[in-house]
């Protein structure tokens, strides 16, 4: 069984919803503590969601420097699967595991709302369960989502397919098709070898049919199935 | 020898600053029309121990590069101010 850890910062959210969304996808899920040293034998870990430190400095600026995030960086260049989640996102550029930045959002509100987001990539343990290109409904909560990098970082994003997630926004909606001013509409990344993705929506708010949807469901169901994607380590 | 070192950190040049441009319309509106290319920032203020003022601002613009200012994002500026012994 799929062993993940979800790692806990002060200030974190929906590590709850991250756990439920690992176990009902058939995984099994426990929480580790930012200032631990070890990850206790997991196969793969989540970043989750919030506020870590308060967004004090940067979001996800002192995060970068709790003692698990060596783990991390090890368990990520052995292949392992990461996946950071909004704060996660956020926490995993600030420690360059993956490129870019997230700042203020361009309208400079926070955004609760569900959001169009076109499935881009899905050789990644995250997204393999989707179809190439499908569009799924799942919900942003953040006040720092406008995903910003060099033009040259982003075109290297572009040719080598590390654009996992895009916003799309839908006909026949409100929904914006780019709600926070993101350059070239990124909704998430992944680093070079796919195995460590980001995203700024969050799947382990809508991965159950009694909420009305499970559209990010399959993001659990990935993972939990991804043994036999994980890149060669 | 203590310094006491200030830090600007504005937005990156040639990045959206929302913020920036929202003051500047809030500054039109109470007409100042003379204000133009605002930008909002954040100051960072703090003693630094070193026997030199270039080494109290090399140590600071390696925190800088480290922590402070995200180089993405961010642009940096050191100012060291006259040192107090002891």
């Amino acid at each position: 069984m799929m062993r993940v850890a979800v790692v806990r910062f002060p200030g974190s959210n929906c590590e709850p919803e991250a756990c439920r969304a690992i176990e009902r996808a058939g995984g099994e899920a426990f929480y580790v503590w930012h200032r631990d040293s070890s990850l206790q034998g997991a196969e793969a870990v989540l970043l989750p969601g919030g506020f870590s430190y308060g967004d004090y400095l940067r979001s996800g600026a002192i995060a970068r420097f709790s003692p698990i995030m060596d783990a991390i960086r090890q368990h990520a260049a052995a292949g392992g699967p990461v996946l950071g989640i909004c704060n996660g996102f956020q926490i995993l550029c600030e420690a360059g595991l993956l490129p870019g930045a997230l700042v203020r959002n361009a309208a400079l509100k926070y955004l609760s709302r569900p959001v169009d987001v076109r499935i881009e990539r899905t050789d990644t343990p995250f997204t393999s369960a989707y179809a190439a290109d499908e569009l799924i409904r799942i919900p942003i909560g953040h006040g720092d989502g406008r995903y910003v990098a060099s033009e040259a970082v982003l075109d290297e994003l572009e040719r080598n397919r590390r654009v996992v997630l895009r916003y799309a926004g839908s006909p026949g909606t409100d929904f914006p098709a780019n709600p926070n001013g993101s350059l070239r509409d990124i909704a998430g990344v992944c680093s070079a070898e796919g195995n460590v993705v980001g995203m700024m929506p969050h799947p382990e708010r809508l991965a159950d049919p009694v909420l009305g949807s499970d559209a990010g469901h399959r993001v659990f169901v990935s993972l939990v199935s991804s043994g036999s994607l994980t890149p060669d380590s | 020898m203590t310094w006491r070192v200030h830090v600007r950190i504005l937005p990156r040049a040639g990045l959206l600053d929302p913020q920036g441009q929202a003051v500047e319309h809030a500054l039109a509106a109470l007409r100042f029309p003379e204000a133009s290319n605002v930008h909002v920032g954040k100051a960072i203020a703090l003693d630094v121990a070193a026997p030199s003022a270039a080494e109290a601002e090399a140590r600071v613009r390696t925190m800088c590069d480290r922590l402070l200012a995200n180089p993405v994002t961010e642009d940096f500026e050191i100012a060291v101010e006259a040192g107090n012994a002891g």
